[in-house]
């Protein structure tokens, strides 16, 4: 307790190496905990980007490309898959509920998903999240068009505003020559954010995506002059005859597997069906070593921070030799004097870890829904995890080890200087 | 410790720094328990080595060295730090005290590292074994303050009031007054005897200064009683 006291109080005096050398520990292991938060934070996101949702079908291809444009937005589908092939699947008994979707199109550069009301009750991220209207309400005409959040803000769109839609995907310059200038989609509402893929998307119903396209023959808009107008489309009058993929939900999760196989081999149309957790665990380890690459870093930050420690340890001993000598004289033989340095070592690293401990629940708190928002990342504000405690550990017990280099240097030194020392 | 033993025997002590020249050579040397004694010291005639190995920090020597009775070359290393803290008290020339204790905290340390000299407080607590020793050089009104306020002359009596607490038998004091002009000197060794006499401890004087040498019981000169390398 007295070296303890001790320790304590000769940290105290030097002040600011202290606060410095603690700031450093605390900082390094405020980034080694809060990479590992964000770390989980991503894995998570990532694995909640969808949730609830048993089955992604689509026509027979890649699983990965399936995900990803169903999910993610990201690439095309090379075939869609007939209207009468969904309602099979839809109105299957071992079926819940499904979400049609139909790609194809987009408005400067975000992708436009026709859909149905399904979407809006049913869609599920992380975990048990469901889309809800920031403003407006839900498309119910054909022509209207509900934004993701993302596109609202960055397009600066609001409810009643007039959006024309572009076939195929074109970047966010181009506005190709294939607009669908005929038939603009009015915005009946806006989607609040998810921080998913959701955000920058525009929805619009089946019958949209048909209406506009309803005039076109192989590919090719009407010619001028042939064009159906829009005031004659109802959404009753319109046909929906195909779509790109579906998510299904089954009744009980044990079906899944059942339903997974009776879809790949379903006869009337090639299918493939993609459990989306299992996908995106597959897509997850593909890009996830960037996360080691981080950890380590880290880890070269943390040993950065112990050795600054050292440092300012080893260099303080000399100006304390005289102290040594005192205590020295005052009956503290070596092992007392080793404890001391040792101790000062491991205070320094306890106080780091907590400081840092400190800094990741201030940083999280205050930047999680900034990070949320901005990149779609939801970093869980928790006690350290298991492997953060490791760490934490870790670096005590290090700070502990390195304490000993110190401490061997000012029992070499007691032992030369004995009672004196040559000031 | 017996009443009897004399404080310090020296027989036939030879002591060199590993294979280099030899520094000490003393043939006897001894000083009674309760002696006041004044060793002249001159810089270069091994008072400081003299003085380590008394303390027990230096080992090495051959010959035999007894401490209050007590053969320190037969205790370990942890003994002889443990027999230190307990037996003797030590006063520097200069820079007696810990700069980030207080006072108090000073004064009480050794007492605080060592249960066997804190048991010799009679049962007094340690603050008021403290203020005791502190009120008689004077110094009581300082307690509080931080040690790095003080005067040279306050530092050296509060180095005085913990070298004395727990009423070490032996107090070795090396060169505390050189630092002091000489009104000062008198006064605190006037206080310092003052304080021995209630201890009962025997005090070893070493200094290189001779105007103070009268106020002792006994005067030595090292370089009589060292016959290395002379």
């Amino acid at each position: 307790m007295v070296l303890l006291s001790l320790a304590y109080q000769s940290l105290k005096n030097r002040v600011l190496t202290t606060t410095l050398t603690v700031f450093s520990i605390g900082l390094s292991i405020a980034l080694l905990i809060g990479v590992e938060n964000v770390r989980v934070g991503a894995r998570e996101s990532f694995a909640n980007t969808i949730s609830q949702t048993d089955l992604i079908v689509g026509a027979r291809g890649g699983s990965l490309q399936l995900l990803l444009y169903s999910v993610f937005r990201i690439g095309a589908a090379t075939n869609n898959i007939t209207y009468q092939t969904y309602e099979h699947w839809k109105n299957h008994a071992a079926v819940a509920w499904t979400i049609p979707y139909s790609l194809g199109d987009s408005h400067r550069g975000f992708r436009v998903v026709g859909t149905d009301e399904n979407f809006y009750t049913h869609y599920r991220y992380r975990r048990d999240r469901s889309i809800t209207f920031e403003s407006g309400r839900l498309p119910q005409e054909v022509f209207e068009v509900a934004l993701g959040s993302d596109v609202a803000r960055t397009l600066g769109y609001k409810t009643g505003d007039k959006v024309v839609i572009t076939h195929g995907v074109a970047s966010a310059a181009g506005r190709g020559i294939l607009d669908h200038n005929d038939k603009p989609f009015t915005v009946s509402g806006v989607l609040a954010k998810t921080a998913t893929p959701v955000d920058r998307s525009l929805y619009i119903p089946l019958e949209g995506i048909s209406a506009v396209h309803i005039d076109w023959t192989d590919g090719a808009p009407p010619m001028p002059g042939e064009e159906v107008p829009a005031a004659k489309i109802t959404k009753q009058t319109m046909k929906i005859d195909q779509i790109t993929s579906f998510l299904l939900r089954s009744k009980s999760r044990i079906d899944t597997l059942r339903l997974q196989r009776e879809i790949s081999t379903y006869s009337e149309e090639p299918l493939q069906a993609i459990i989306p957790g299992l996908t995106l665990q597959e897509l997850w380890r593909t890009i996830g070593y960037a996360e080691d690459a981080l950890t380590v870093v880290t880890f070269f930050v943390i040993i950065v921070g112990l050795l600054g420690m050292l440092v300012s340890l080893y260099t303080s001993l000399n100006e304390r030799r005289r102290e040594m000598a005192i205590l020295r004289a005052i009956g503290a033989g070596p092992v007392k004097i080793i404890s001391l340095l040792v101790l000062e070592s491991f205070l320094l690293s306890i106080a780091g870890c907590v400081l840092g401990v400190l800094l990741v629940y201030v940083l999280s708190v205050t930047f999680q829904p900034i990070v949320e928002r901005h990149f779609g990342l939801y970093v869980p504000i928790q006690a350290p995890t298991a492997t953060g405690w490791i760490y934490l550990g870790a670096v005590a017990a290090a700070g502990l080890v390195i304490g000993f280099i110190p401490a061997w240097k000012a029992y070499r030194n007691t032992l030369s200087d004995g009672l004196s020392v040559r000031l | 410790m017996s009443e009897r033993a004399p404080a310090i025997r020296l027989t036939d002590l030879h002591f060199s720094y590993g294979k280099g020249p030899e520094i000490l050579h003393v043939p006897a040397f001894q000083v009674e328990a309760g002696e006041r004694v004044f060793l002249f010291g001159p810089s270069g005639s091994g008072k400081t080595t003299l003085l380590g190995v008394l303390a027990g920090v230096l080992g090495g020597y051959t010959g035999n060295v007894e401490v209050l009775g007590r053969d320190i070359a037969k205790l370990s290393g942890s003994q002889r730090d443990a027999f230190r803290g307990s037996h003797v008290g030590y006063i520097f020339q200069l820079f007696n005290l810990i700069p980030y204790l207080s006072v108090m905290e000073n004064i009480t340390l050794p007492c605080r590292l060592s249960a066997e000299r804190r048991g010799r407080l009679n049962g007094v607590s340690m603050d008021q074994a403290a203020q005791t020793v502190a009120k008689r050089l004077g110094i009581d009104e300082l307690l509080a303050k931080r040690v790095t306020n003080l005067s040279v002359g306050q530092q050296q009596r509060v180095a005085a009031a913990r070298s004395l607490l727990g009423a070490p038998e032996l107090i070795i004091a090396d060169e505390p007054t050189s630092s002091l002009d000489y009104d000062h000197r008198e006064r605190f060794l006037e206080l310092l005897f003052e304080s021995c006499k209630a201890a009962g401890s025997t005090l070893l004087f070493v200094s290189h200064d001779r105007s103070l040498m009268h106020l002792f019981d006994r005067q030595l000169s090292l370089p009589d009683i060292n016959k290395a390398g002379f």
